[in-house]
Formats: C-alpha cells, structure tokens, sequence
C-alpha cells in the first residue's frame, strides 16, 4: 500500500455483515441461513483523498457504505473513527458520529422527499448539526453559502424548488449539499453518478473532486465503474462476492491488474481504444460466469468457480493478501512467495 | 403546496358535490333542533298519518313529527360518526405506522392485532360490547364504534408505511441525523396524507354506518337518530301500515350523506392516482373520420390526429 | 405448507381471543341481570343449567378469575352455551343449532354472487373506461352507502306483499316442515331470492370498485401493451391478461370482507324475518337474554373464521407463489 503521511480518518477492519434469511418456504430447514454480504473487509480513508470501492452489483459495496455510516449494524469487526472503536444505534450518539461521516446516496430521484422543497432539506441537514446560526440571516447565509459549493446559483432560485422540479443532476447536488451541511470529514459516496445520464457524470465527479480538495474530505467513492476510478480516486479496492480481492493505486490497479478477477472486470468493460484481442485471449466469451450465491459462498477464493487460473488450493484455502509491488496488493494464491504469476500477465 | 393543491383538488366535479352535501349535513347538525318545527318527543292526536302540511315527512305511531325527529338526530348522527371516525383514525394511524415502521416482532405483532380486528364479525362484537355497558352511554357508543373500527385502515397504512420506509430518502433522513419520530412526523407522514384523508371518510362512512345499525336493533334508541326512527318504524310494523314516509325520508338521508362521503373519497383517489380519472376525452376522431377509443396502457399509433390526445 | 400453519396459528389465536373477550365481557354485564334471571325462573331451572350458567358468567364470586376462566374454557368444550331466556329453557346451543344454517346458506349464495358479479363490473368498468360503466361508479357509491336493512325494507314495500310472487318474511312457508324434497327447496329458494338480492346490491359495490382501480392499474403495465402488440384479441387481453392479474387482490380480499357481510346479512334477516342467527340476536337483544348474545357471537366468530381460513386454502391452490402479505 501506499506510503501515508496523514492518518486515518475513519478505519475499517474485519467488517463482517450477515443477512438472515427468513421467510421463503424452502429455507425453512437451514435454519440460521445467512447472506454473507461483506466478509473481513479492511480499508481507510484520509483526508484529501478518494479511495474507490469497485465491484459488480450485489458484490456488497453499497452495504459497506451503510455499515460505515451506522446505518445498519455490522455482525463483525471494527470501524474506528480517529482511531476509536464506534458502534452506534442511533440518538444522540448517532447524530455526533454522523456529523463526521456523511452518506450520499445513488439515486437522486429516491433520496429527496418529493413533499418537501430544497430549503426544507438542507435546513433540516444544518438545523441537525447546529450549523443554521441563531438569526434567520445567518441562515440564509449558510443557505447559499451551501447551494454556491455544489454550484447551484443563483441559490434563491433553487431554494423554494420541490425535487420533482430539479433534473437528476440539480438533485445530486441538493443531495450533496445537504451531505456537507453537517460539514463531514469523511464522504461515502454510494454510487453517485450512477443514476445520471452520462453527460453530467463528469460534472457531478468533478465538483466531488473539487469538494475534496476545498474541504480536505476524505472520500469513499463506490462504483461498479472501474474506468471512472481510475479518472477520480486516489487508491482503488477491488471487491468480489463480499471481500476484498485487490487494493493499490489507482493507476497501478487499473493499468496492471493483478487479481483474476480485476482482469475481468477491466476487460468485460468497453474500450474503444483497445483494439486487437490480445487482451481478449483470457475472457472466453461463452464462460462471463456470474457472482456465486452469497448465502452458501464456495469455500477457499469465492472468484475460484470462475477463475481461469483456479488451482488445487484456491477451492479449499482462503488466499490473504499478498504484495504485488509496493503500491498493489491482491488476495490471490497466484501471488504466493511474491512471484507474480506468468500466466495471462500482459 | 397545500396552497396549491386546494383548488386543483376542489376543481375535480366529484369531490365538489361531495363536499356540498357533507357541508349541508354539518349546517343542518348545527341548526337542526332549532329550525325543527316540533319537539321529537311531543306526542300528538294524530299517530300514522302521511306527510301533510302540519307533518311534512308525516307521524309516527304516538303522532311525533318524523321531520323533527330527523332534523333533531341529524346531530347525533354526524357527532357520534365523526367523533368515532377521529378516534378509529388516530388509532389506526398510531397502530399502522408503527406497526410498519417499527422493526421485527413489534411491528408483528401490532399487524396480527390488527388483523384479530378485521375477522372478528364487526356487528356482533358491537352488539355484545354496548349490551354489556349501561344503557344511555352515547359516549360508549362513540368510544365502542371508534375502538372496533380501525383495523381496515391500520392494515393500509402499513403496508404504505413498509413501502415508504425502505424509500432512500427516510435512510437519507437517518444518515442526517435525524430522531426517529421526526422521520415518521416529517418525511413519512406527509406522503400518505392522501390514504389518510381517504381513509379518514372510509371510516366515518363505517362508523356512521354502525351507529345507525345499532340503534336500528335497539341499542342506546332513547337518544334521537336516524337508526332510532329505523328502529321504531321496524318495530312497530310501519311496513304492515304502509308507512312508507316513517322509513323512506330516513334512508334518503343516510343514503344522501353515505353518497356524499363517497364521493369525496373518489375525489381523494383520483386526485392522488390520475389514471383511475374517468377518461374525458376517450374517443379520438382521425382525420379520416374514423373514431378510435383510446385506452389506458394503449396508446393506438394514429399518422394524424386532428385534435389533441387523450388525456 | 408453512404459510398454512401460520395462517391457522392465526385463526387459533383470533379464535382464543373472541372467546376471551367474550368471557370478560360476560363478567361486567352491568347489575348482574343473570342471576336476576335466575332468581326470577327459580324452580324450574334444573341444577345443571344453573351450573354451567354460573360458569359461563361468572356468577359465583368466591372463585378466583383464573378458575373462572378455567370452568368457562371447561364448559365450551363441552359444547355447553347455557340456557336461552327468551325462550326458556331451551340450550343456547340447540336454539342456534337450528337458525345457523339458514344464515349460512343466505351468506354464502349472497357472497359468492356479489363477489362474481361486482369483480365481472369491475373488469369491464375499468377497461371500458370513458364509457357508460362510468356512469356505475355514482351509482355504486350511492347504492353502497344505503343500509342493507333499508334496502331491505324498501324492497319489502316495493316487491313484496301477499299477492307478489316474493314472500315477505320467513326462510320458507309456516305450513311446512324443512325436509329435503324438491317442493320444499323451491319454496326455500323462492324465500331466499330477496333478502339474497338485497345482500348482493349492496355488497358488490366493494367488489366493483377495487376491481375497477385495479384494472385501471394493471392496465398500463408493459406485458398489457405487449398483448396488444402482439395482435392478441381484445377480449382475450382483457381476459386472460389483465382480469388475471387484477383478481389477486380481490381475492386475497375476498375472506377478510367476510365479517362485514355477516354483519349485513343479519340485518336483512331482521328486515326480512328470516329465521336466520341475525333474527335471533335482535329476539336477544330485546330480552336482554345475554346467555344467547354471547353465544350468538362465538358461534359467529367461529364460523367466519372457518370459512377465512377455507378461503385461504383456495388461495393457496389458487396461486402457488402466493406472497407472504402485510
């Protein structure tokens, strides 16, 4: 990993989030059933960077966005806040450890109350945080001071707007905003441009980066997206059916990929500046495969049933991290005794 | 947005009419006992006559005026169905959000509660309950309808409350900060404003309904409503007496007010879901002269239209 | 199988609840009026009656609340409701033995037409929208709001009388004895018609309109569209597409609306003089004979949640993916 010079914001180690499974007829039998959506996660943020959380959907990072905001409850492992261990449920307690970690979430069009208008959202959001003044003139102030970060000007022409009113991209904003009404050190990021129409992504990532470098937030961006990692974040996290399968800087991650998986990912992505099927060779069309069942995960490597390079071990044997260099790490049996491996390797 | 919305719902036909009745029933619960030409007790010479100048809905078997009896418990009718309604609705709402709201067994168990209600036989369990209470309560009869009646509107509301609860923007409240009774008050509430006013005349129209049942098989009949001049019209064999005018007048009305109440509560739904609007304008001419119906969910692909489309 | 075990663990608990509300509501009847009635019919009450009366309303009150719920369990198990008063001294569950199935028969003829009958408006409502089925929905609204007991009346006065093919009142002719012969079913038709018809004008209303908004909703979904595209009939698009799926609710609905029309079947039975439970409830209420009222409503209780449960099985046949539902 990269050498740091700030410490950690907020620390995640050994996340663990296990879903019972209730209901369904026919699990009746297997009691005590359980969706291992995230399994041993371990990541930091820092102030003044952006670490992507990359995978397909359903791999659980959006449920590791939620676990570090408290919003649900881990099963297992620590999230440490300057160093502390914090587990809180809600209350007063809650409300003091989300005015450090902030949660932005995919869908624009979902997270604004369609009967409350933009002025109501983000005085709500500083109300909460005691950041709304004592005057109404210094809440106007903080109002547009708000709306002027995430460049919604003029702000009174915003203000009295219900969400239906705003496009896709208006309402990311109002959302972000409302984000940084409690004025965070750490954003998570959930998707952010996901729901967007392609032609504002950019504007939307853009005024993240700017936010960061303002504000010196620490950014947790998740994506299924690895090209827009590699354009935005400072480190990337590869994640594959609950767990961490590859972590580094982003260009490395990116431009040499280690684990099989990563491989995959980039290369199941359209590109149209790559061109010849060199590349090709390792994705064998007719096998894409598709993320294993999260309730009965395959025992060893979870990428194992997929993998081109499966071996003996990777079926019975969780791989750990390895060092690929000093910048990259992947958890791949591949990389055992520090020899990356040949195969496949372009 | 409540400023909008009044008149753009008011301008829809159903809900105006329904509200004119319920405002000329409310006018008349308040005025009624004074514009009553007669005492509803005063016995008088002539018992079972028809309607006449001196007894505009005719008498009953002591000669009691039917239109004072009616105007009289116009009163009773609308305090005793609206006071249960309020109380059945706050009930419902208490038992229903939460039920939906709060996580696990909690909110299980509100849910079997409310389903004991729906089941159990709703006239039988009124009956034995206000025969069991002293007579002349009117208040155990508003308390009785109101604490039977919400469970129809609880189940609604809940299933609503589940719906709205996973919505991103009651976690995206939560990942503010905000208390939980807030998220329920100010981001859930607001949304289902429209089942609950729905909901609300829904169960006036019940209570009222059972009001008058119980009074019509003689239950707390020693205060005047519409039921009690059912009751005794049933009892003393109007029917046999072909005195029609005992019975009629008293079922127009409660006819005339259920009606009212409908359709306001059409008014609601539509105001709320837009494609349960009667089409207006379902047929469309082609330029060609033909008449095509439009439907909802298909949408027929016409190379010119003269005017319009539907909707 | 496991949605069926929950729902009769429902049903088991719904049931231990009525008769629970029963036993205490039968232990704060005001002023004590069945001990009145017993010292009133003193002498020709056998000590057994007297027994099972004391049990049932908790007459002796040196027990503690406990042995008398325990003594009150003891008694319904053996089937034993106490002794009428309004018509001593004849079994509480003799006399509902006989009215019952009367009742049973109305309700169930009335339901099942009203339900097929508002659900086949409602179809056609909801598809034809824009038409004159529009013109139902006032109509209904209007019709809904009457009172099924003045409904009643009103077709008594208006269709009945001595000379009208529709007899007036009684679930059959006085001079006959119920047996099982043609002539004799026929008459019981014959009696059944109006008070059945008044039932199912004023129930299908709800059937109507659920139907109606949920075809209307149905209606826009894309595998509608589909249909159409497909060059598929309209009929059959209304059919076997929308009416199919529109029905789920309606008759996952369909039990719960069951209380309610019993309750609206008693009503008419009044009206109507039916010699139905309903007839024999408004004969209790105005004898204050409570033994009878709390035996009425745990019968009544009892049935409506055998045929909910019934009908939950025809669900289940109905519709294997059956959802678990709020």
């Amino acid at each position: 990993m990269a050498p740091e010079q700030t410490t950690a914001v907020l620390e995640a180690e050994g996340l663990t989030k296990h879903f019972p499974v209730r209901g369904a007829g026919r699990d009746v039998l297997r009691r005590g059933a359980a969706v291992h959506a995230v399994d041993d996660v371990a990541l930091s943020l820092h102030r003044g960077r952006v670490t992507a959380l990359v995978g397909e959907s359903g791999s659980g990072k959006s449920t590791v966005a939620r676990l570090l905001a408290q919003l649900q409850t881990r099963t297992g492992g620590a999230v440490r806040l300057h160093g502390k261990d914090v587990t809180v449920h809600g209350g007063r307690r809650f409300r003091a450890y989300c005015r450090s970690v902030q949660l932005i979430f995919q869908d624009p069009f979902a997270s604004l109350n369609p009967v409350h208008t933009v002025r109501y959202h983000l005085t709500r959001a500083l109300r909460v945080h005691g950041h709304a003044g004592r005057t109404a003139r210094e809440l106007e102030e903080a109002l547009t001071d708000l709306l002027g970060r995430v460049r919604l000007t003029p702000a009174e022409q915003y203000l009295a707007k219900f969400p239906h009113e705003l496009s896709g991209g208006q309402r990311q904003r109002v959302a972000i905003a409302r984000a940084l009404a409690a004025r965070p050190e750490v954003l998570l990021a959930d998707e952010p441009v996901s729901m967007l129409d392609v032609s504002i992504r950019l504007g939307v990532l853009n005024l993240l980066r700017d936010l960061k470098e303002q504000l010196s937030l620490a950014v947790l961006y998740i994506t299924h997206d690895i090209a827009s990692a590699r354009y935005f974040a400072d480190e990337t996290l590869v994640m594959y059916a609950g767990r961490l399968v590859e972590g580094g800087e982003s260009e490395t991650v990116t431009q040499s990929p280690a684990h099989p998986y990563t491989r995959l990912l980039i290369d199941s992505a359209p590109d149209p500046e790559r061109i010849g099927s060199a590349q090709r060779a390792e994705l064998d069309e007719d096998d894409l495969g598709e993320p294993p069942s999260l309730v009965t995960p395959p025992a060893g490597c979870r990428f194992h049933p997929r993998c081109p390079h499966a071996m003996e071990r990777c079926t019975t044997e969780l791989p750990p991290r390895f060092e690929v260099s000093g910048k990259q790490w992947a958890a791949c049996w591949l990389y055992d005794n520090g020899s990356p491996a040949p195969a496949g390797e372009s | 947005m409540a400023r909008l919305r009044r008149p753009k719902f008011l301008r829809n036909g159903k809900a105006t009419a329904g509200a004119l009745i319920l405002l000329f029933f409310f006018i008349l619960a308040v005025i009624g006992s004074w514009i009553a030409p007669y005492s509803p007790d005063a016995t008088g010479p002539d018992a079972v006559v028809g309607p006449s100048g001196a007894h505009w809905f005719g008498t009953d078997q002591l000669g009691r005026d039917i239109y004072s009896q009616l105007l009289v418990g116009t009163r009773g009718v609308i305090v005793v169905g609206f006071a249960a309604g309020v109380i059945a609705t706050v009930l419902s709402l208490v038992i229903g959000i939460a039920s939906g709201y709060l996580p696990g067994r909690g909110g299980e168990a509100l849910s079997v509660i409310s389903n004991v209600f729906l089941v159990l036989p709703a006239l039988p369990l009124l009956i034995i309950i206000t025969s069991a209470t002293p007579k002349d309560g009117g208040w155990i009869v508003i308390l009785t309808i109101g604490l039977t009646s919400w469970a129809w509107n609880a189940r609604l509301l809940r299933a609503q409350t589940l719906s709205l609860r996973r919505r991103d923007y009651v976690e995206a409240a939560r990942a503010t900060g905000e208390s939980t009774w807030r998220i329920i008050a100010f981001e859930i509430l607001p949304n289902l404003t429209a089942i609950i006013a729905s909901g609300f005349v829904g169960t006036v129209v019940f209570t009222i309904l059972s009001e008058i049942t119980l009074a019509f098989v003689g239950i707390n009949v020693s205060e005047w409503n519409w039921g009690t001049v059912l009751y005794w019209a049933q009892s003393q064999d109007a029917l046999a007496q072909n005195a029609w005018w005992w019975f009629v007048p008293a079922g127009m009305a409660i006819a005339l007010l259920g009606t009212g109440l409908a359709l306001l509560n059409f008014g609601i739904d539509e105001f709320v879901n837009p494609r349960l609007r009667s089409g207006g304008r379902a047929r469309v001419r082609t330029r060609a002269g033909r008449r095509l119906r439009m439907r909802v969910g298909f949408t027929p692909v016409l190379a010119t239209v003269e005017e319009g489309e539907a909707r | 199988m496991k949605r069926l075990l929950t729902r009769l663990a429902f049903y088991l608990f719904t049931a231990w609840a009525a008769i629970t509300i029963n036993f205490f509501i039968a232990r704060t009847l005001p002023g004590n009026p069945v001990s009145a009635l017993l010292t009133k019919f003193q002498g020709q009450i056998d000590s057994s009656a007297i027994a099972s009366l004391t049990a049932l309303f908790g007459l002796d009150k040196h027990q503690s609340l406990w042995d008398q719920y325990v003594a009150y369990w003891g008694q319904l198990a053996h089937g034993d409701l106490g002794i009428s008063f309004s018509q001593f001294p004849v079994p509480v569950s003799t006399l509902i033995g006989s009215y019952l199935p009367w009742t049973l028969f109305l309700v169930g003829t009335a339901t099942v037409l009203s339900f097929l009958i508002g659900t086949a408006l409602g179809v056609l409502s909801g598809w034809r929208r824009g038409s004159w089925t529009d013109a139902l929905l006032p109509a209904t609204a209007f019709l809904s709001s009457i009172p099924y007991f003045w409904l009643g009346l009103i077709a008594i006065s208006v269709l009945a009388g001595p000379a009208s093919f529709f007899p007036g009142s009684f679930s059959y002719d006085q001079g006959l004895t119920p047996v099982w012969t043609p002539s004799f079913v026929a008459n019981a038709v014959q009696h059944a018609i109006l008070p059945a018809a008044t039932i199912v004008i004023s129930s299908m209303s709800g059937w109507l309109l659920g139907m109606r908004n949920m075809m209307v909703t149905v209606s826009s979904e894309d595998y509608i569209t589909v249909a159409h595209a497909k060059g598929l009939s309209d009929r059959r698009v209304m059919f076997s597409y929308a009416a199919r799926n529109a029905m789920l609710p309606s008759v996952s609905g369909f039990a719960l609306s069951l209380g309610f029309i019993v309750s609206g079947t008693f009503l008419v039975e009044i009206v109507f003089s039916y010699q139905g439970v309903g007839t024999l409830l408004l004969q209790a209420i105005g004898a204050d004979d409570y033994p009878l009222m709390e035996g009425i409503f745990l019968v009544i209780t009892l049935a409506v949640l055998a045929a909910n449960f019934l009908a939950d099985l025809a669900y289940l046949l109905l519709d294997p993916r059956t959802r678990k539902e709020g």
